[in-house]
């Protein structure tokens, strides 16, 4: 067996039992690894309406037959399990480099159910699997965490944990590992905390087995020197990270201010990717066997130094917030990674909070306890409830589940800017259409990750189009969410598209597991997978009504600025997207198309 | 008779080493967007995007007043 390491560990956390099983390898192949495997995994075992925080809810987490494998980015995992902040499946993924050394200890997958009793975390080294007692940790941060442990196991131990946020079930928590890495979105950190899961360390001593070893080193070579050469992933994200998008996401006027009230700012460049690396990067904090590098390290004004951010961070508490301070932008960033929060969504929810003080809901009775205001531009205040989120602490225990729930309360859920309740990046979609169907379709809510139409609409890879044009566009979208599902599947990066296409990652997955695939069956594996994770949302009971944008999105054209007179066209957009995907007028998979996909076995999983 | 225009320039990542980060510049009536990137001796080979106005521009187009160029070597992100 190659790139797959043929085990999983299936932990009862509330009986205790840890089993190895077999892994179906069939079943793996078929939807590659990691997010394939895991949402089937997923759906085999749990019901789709379970309660994200019962028992009934699983924890998955699985590496794909590219994870750890001598090819490029090679350092990630998935996290599958039902979402707590939307109710859909959450996919959540994270590089840096403890995926691969849960591989190289012999794994593809870990499955957690039930919950434990009192608060645990799990020590792996290679074959021994152990659960053991996490009072000690339970409480602390997450750098405080990563080290308290590296401490009893190792330092070449490698640690996943949550943080505060996780333990206190913020629906916004996150998954974090090597310190500053997080599988951010969907509230996976409040699904381990409701288990009781504080951490999991792994230490593997073995390597992925290659079907063919030269041609691994040859391919492997040849991707990377296309990474290499290539304008964006060889020289604009090493030199600038992702922030360097803040100044071009700009210039077009999609750049959301004010919780998108507005779409410009005359600011922004104070909290570029230009200025951070002028003023703050002390150096590249690549993931595993990553020629990108995009990962930052700044050194704060204090002297302290840590993680940087990315631009969905730099925008969600920079401009999103109206705040063009860059030091208090990386300590807001720096607070979520310690309390384990997602970036977009805790900036995005005090965004709203501004907005909702702004037009006289929320009152100055409410926050005057917290002595912290809700104005928009304080950066201070930004930073402060970026803290009290993460400690449920005063009015930050009310914006803790996210601005769905924080508006809802108000009686004004439309100035929460969602999508299936989870926050939208850092992309105004009225002057994207591409972009804004892939915000509307996503199977984890408001994402830009698992289909990234700025790409071709904005930044011109891998061809530019007229980003306000409809034509053409909810089927580029299709084949872009099928190919993210590959290379989530896999256990690569999705920058690596900044270069390589389609074949490539065929030619890899061939190279390390064996000749399996061609360009036309894996592309069709990201289309059963995305298509088997929408049959799990029906089922969950989510409908065509949820598959939408922020009404101010469909209805409120930009106000000023390069994309003045926008709206987003979902009307247009979200038929033709369920056409090119073989689902009827309601987004339901025909017969034919579960067929076709290898997905017969659900037909009549959903009542029509 | 030659009439100034007054055109903004706008220097992103890569393009400001060695440069600003803005220019103001009067340019004269019939000049096109590729003038200017001559004058701040930035290659048209090197442009990956070029906005004008905020929306895609094209090189060749004649420049009027209060023009706002944007100018970016390949970047990318998420």
């Amino acid at each position: 067996m190659y790139g797959y390491c043929g085990r999983v560990i299936r932990i009862n956390l509330t009986d205790g039992s840890i089993k190895k099983e077999v892994l179906d390898l069939e079943k793996a192949k078929k939807y590659i690894g990691a997010r394939g495997l895991g949402v089937k995994t997923f759906i085999d075992e749990v019901d789709p309406k379970v309660d994200p925080f019962s028992e009934e809810n699983k924890f998955i987490i699985a590496g794909g037959p590219l994870t750890g494998a001598p090819v490029p980015t090679s350092g990630r995992y998935m996290v599958v399990t039902k979402s707590p902040l939307t109710g859909t499946i959450a996919i959540s993924n994270s590089g840096g480099k403890w995926g691969a050394e849960f591989k190289f200890a012999g794994y593809d997958m870990m499955i957690l159910e039930g919950k434990a009793k009192k608060p645990i975390y799990i020590n792996i080294v290679d074959d021994v699997v152990e659960i053991m007692d996490a009072v000690e940790v339970w409480g602390k941060v997450v750098s405080e965490t990563t080290d308290y442990l590296k401490g009893i196991h190792g330092d070449k131990s490698k640690v996943l944990c949550i943080g505060p946020g996780g333990e206190k079930l913020s629906l916004m928590s996150a998954v974090m590992n090597d310190v500053d890495r997080a599988a951010g979105r969907g509230g996976v950190g409040a699904v381990l905390g409701s288990k009781n899961v504080k951490a999991i360390v792994v230490r593997g001593t073995n390597k992925v087995a290659l079907a063919d070893e030269e041609k691994t080193k040859k391919v492997s070579s040849d991707k990377t020197g296309i990474l290499m050469k290539d304008p964006v992933a060889g020289s604009g994200l090493p030199t600038y990270g992702s922030a360097v998008l803040v100044n071009i996401i700009n210039e077009n006027g999609i750049l959301p201010v004010r919780n998108f009230q507005k779409s410009y700012s005359d600011e922004a460049d104070k909290v570029s990717g230009e200025t951070l690396t002028e003023k703050y990067l002390v150096k590249k904090n690549p993931c595993y066997r990553c020629p990108i590098a995009c990962g930052r390290w700044v050194k704060l004004d204090d002297g302290t130094e840590c993680g940087g951010p990315e631009y969905e961070t730099l925008w969600s508490f920079g401009p999103d917030c109206d705040v063009y301070d860059l030091n208090a932008v990386d300590v807001a960033n720096m607070l979520c990674n310690e309390y384990g929060l997602d970036t977009i969504s805790v900036g995005a929810t005090i965004a709203a909070a501004m907005e909702l003080y702004q037009r006289g809901y929320i009152k100055d009775e409410e926050i005057e306890a917290d002595g912290v205001s809700l104005n928009w531009g304080d950066a201070e205040a930004m930073v402060a409830w970026t803290k009290k989120i993460g400690l449920r602490e005063g009015f930050g225990d009310n914006m803790a589940d996210g601005s769905y729930r924080l508006c809802e309360s108000y009686g004004v859920p439309e100035y929460s800017m969602t999508v299936k309740k989870q926050e939208l990046p850092a992309y105004d979609p009225r002057a994207v259409q591409g972009h804004g169907i892939t915000y509307a379709v996503n199977n984890r809510g408001g994402c830009h990750i698992k289909g990234y139409m700025i790409s071709p609409e904005i930044l011109g890879y891998p061809e530019k189009l007229d980003r306000f044009a409809d034509e053409g566009k909810a089927a580029y979208a299709k084949v872009f969410h099928d190919l993210t599902a590959v290379i989530d599947s896999l256990g690569l990066c999705i920058f690596t598209t900044f270069g390589l296409g389609l074949p490539d990652y065929v030619d890899m997955y061939n190279a390390v597991v064996g000749e399996e695939h061609d360009n036309e069956s894996l592309l069709r594996a990201g289309d059963r997978i995305w298509t088997l994770e929408k049959l799990f949302n029906l089922k969950a009971g989510l409908t065509k009504a949820d598959d939408t944008l922020p009404k101010r999105l469909l209805e409120e054209p930009i106000a000023e600025g390069p994309s003045k007179g926008n709206v987003h066209h979902l009307k247009v957009l979200l038929p033709e997207y369920y056409s090119v995907r073989g689902w009827d007028e309601n987004g339901l998979p025909t017969d034919e198309t579960l067929r076709n996909l290898g997905l017969e076995e659900y037909i009549g999983y959903i009542e029509k | 008779m030659v009439i100034d225009l007054k055109v903004e320039v706008r220097l992103f990542a890569t393009f400001r080493e060695g440069r600003e980060k803005k220019y103001f510049l009067d340019m004269p009536e019939g000049s096109r967007v590729i003038d200017l990137l001559d004058m701040l001796k930035i290659p048209a080979e090197e442009v990956s995007i070029l906005l004008l106005n905020g929306r895609d521009g094209d090189a060749m187009r004649i420049l009027d007043e209060s023009d706002v160029v944007a100018v970016f070597p390949p970047v990318g992100g998420g």
